[in-house]
């Protein structure tokens, strides 16, 4: 059950030195994403109306809630990219899986500090212990950090990434459990509904909102192309290394059968030069170790 | 079956004969009970409000322990290859061990229990719902605990990301349980027997999740 990784016998180009992970879609993306996040503020805190009891504060909700939904969607992501890494054994999939994990974090960590600026002014409180909704997103936000924690331990790449998409799939119950706390214990939590089911947003607060959602989605697009691209490049230069060590190692072999062809009858001195250390005496060697 | 019943009463005689939970794991749980109560400046009505949460938290604690205990056994002899090669199916390694470690803390609960009752003047209202409640958090926690101390195997910081890893995941099965216990010891004017529902979904699902992904994570171990 061997996960794939990229070809050791082929050589491998890594991108030039100042070129960055970027692309001339990437780039297309990130101003759009500029653009996207300008006119968002304009509509956020100029256009729209404050809210008649929580006055300005509302408008956290153009942050706040693409920020969950951002959050759900890369623990999501990580949780289908784990279980094609189970399935397909591929290392493309576990630096999927990663990327959704660290921007989940991320957005979900943007959220909780959203959520606790926002609670103070309405609820007069930073932090409700009380609050289901909080709890979940906390514990939501551990479990990944959890997973990435573990994930900079395990030094084999294959091991890492089928034990970290068990880990990654346990993780993401949590994600309906959070969304849906509101719903299933109304009693136990100072967050309302869902503003969207309900229908009480007025228009242009609800094409705000929907404004939100789409320059997340896109900030969020441009990161997971980042990240991923970053992660390519990580299996690249390691597998790099490893070539270069595979052909150091190729070429001493060589060097000592000439030896012993041009010298026959001291083969057996050849361990003892210090000089002239046979292929198994150079000493264990990173790259090669972990392959 | 009988495989699984193999697994568990293999560890429970590794554990009679070896007695690490009675000699320390027991006396660690009491000493927490007993630090809790310093604490708490000893204020009976305090503790005895608290005693669901302080009781689920110290169990949260002698699990860590106890599931590090159930991979240790394995590891130190590099037991976990003679149970592949066994040919037994990953799922029923998985029972085996859960339901080892789940014997274990329950035993360590009912006297935790005892404890809880002489230190802080608890009393059971509800003593079927309090079994229950119990019955179902301990199934959680072990498979749960079982499936992620096998994760933490080969690593040089097992005892660091073990709890790292386990409590987020066992943070519902930790409130599910206190509310429940909330019913049962009467401390709060709780359905009780909802949260317990709720604490059984959980089991069958880390149970479900655990006999699955068990044979994957066995193969690296």
């Amino acid at each position: 059950m061997a996960i794939t990784t990229a070809p050791t016998d082929k050589p491998v180009k890594l991108v030039e030195p100042g070129s960055g992970t970027g692309s001339r879609t990437s780039r297309m993306l990130g101003v759009a994403c500029l653009v996207g996040v300008a006119v968002l503020m304009v509509f956020a805190f100029v256009l729209t109306e404050a809210d008649l009891v929580q006055q300005d504060v509302v408008r956290m909700i153009y942050i706040h809630v693409p920020s969950a939904i951002a959050g759900y969607t890369g623990f999501v992501i990580t949780a289908i990219a784990s279980v094609m890494v189970l399935w397909k054994k591929s290392l493309w999939w576990d630096i999927v899986a990663v990327a959704g994990a660290e921007i989940g974090l991320l957005f979900t960590g943007l959220m909780l500090a959203t959520g606790v600026i926002w609670g103070r002014p309405t609820w007069n409180t930073w932090w409700e212990w009380g609050d289901v909704r909080l709890m979940t997103s906390l514990m939501l936000f551990l479990v990944y950090v959890g997973y990435l924690a573990y994930r900079r331990v395990v030094p084999s790449a294959e091991v890492r990434a089928r034990r970290s998409a068990i880990i990654a799939l346990v993780g993401v119950i949590n994600v309906p459990i959070v969304n849906r706390s509101v719903e299933w214990w109304a009693s136990r939590t100072l967050h309302q509904q869902s503003s969207l089911s309900d229908g009480k947003l007025e228009d242009l607060t609800l094409f705000t909102l929907a404004m939100g959602f789409v320059v997340f989605a896109m900030i969020f697009a441009w990161m997971l192309i980042h990240r991923f691209r970053i992660g390519w490049l990580e299996v690249q230069a390691d597998t790099v290394g490893l070539q270069a060590a595979m052909a150091e190692r190729r070429a001493q072999m060589e060097a000592d059968i000439d030896d012993a062809v041009a010298h026959p009858g001291i083969g057996a001195d050849t361990n003892a030069d210090p000089n002239k250390s046979g292929p198994d005496d150079s000493g264990p060697n990173e790259r090669g170790g972990a392959a | 079956m009988r495989e699984v019943w193999a697994v568990a009463r293999k560890d429970l005689r590794i554990e009679w004969r070896s007695k690490v939970v009675a000699s320390q794991v027991l006396p660690f749980a009491v000493i927490v009970l007993v630090l809790f109560g310093l604490a708490l400046d000893a204020d009976r009505s305090t503790l005895r409000s608290f005693t669901p949460g302080l009781f689920w938290v110290t169990v949260l604690f002698v699990a860590i322990l106890t599931i590090q205990r159930s991979v240790s056994i394995e590891t130190a002899s590099s037991a976990f290859e003679a149970l592949r090669l066994s040919g037994a199916a990953g799922w029923k390694i998985f029972a085996g061990k859960a339901l080892a470690v789940a014997a274990q803390l329950l035993a360590i609960e009912a006297v935790m229990l005892l404890g809880v009752v002489v230190l802080y003047r608890s009393s059971f209202e509800d003593p079927v719902l309090v079994v229950t409640a119990a019955l179902a958090a301990t199934v959680a926690i072990a498979t749960a605990g079982s499936l992620y101390g096998v994760l933490a195997v080969g690593m040089g910081v097992r005892d660091t990301i073990l709890p790292m890893l386990l409590l987020p995941i066992l943070a519902p099965v930790l409130v599910a349980a206190t509310r429940a216990f909330d019913d049962g010891l009467s401390t709060a004017a709780v359905n009780g027997w909802a949260w317990c529902s709720l604490l059984a979904c959980f089991a069958l699902l880390y149970a479900i999740i655990g006999g699955v992904a068990y044979a994957v994570v066995l193969e690296d171990a």
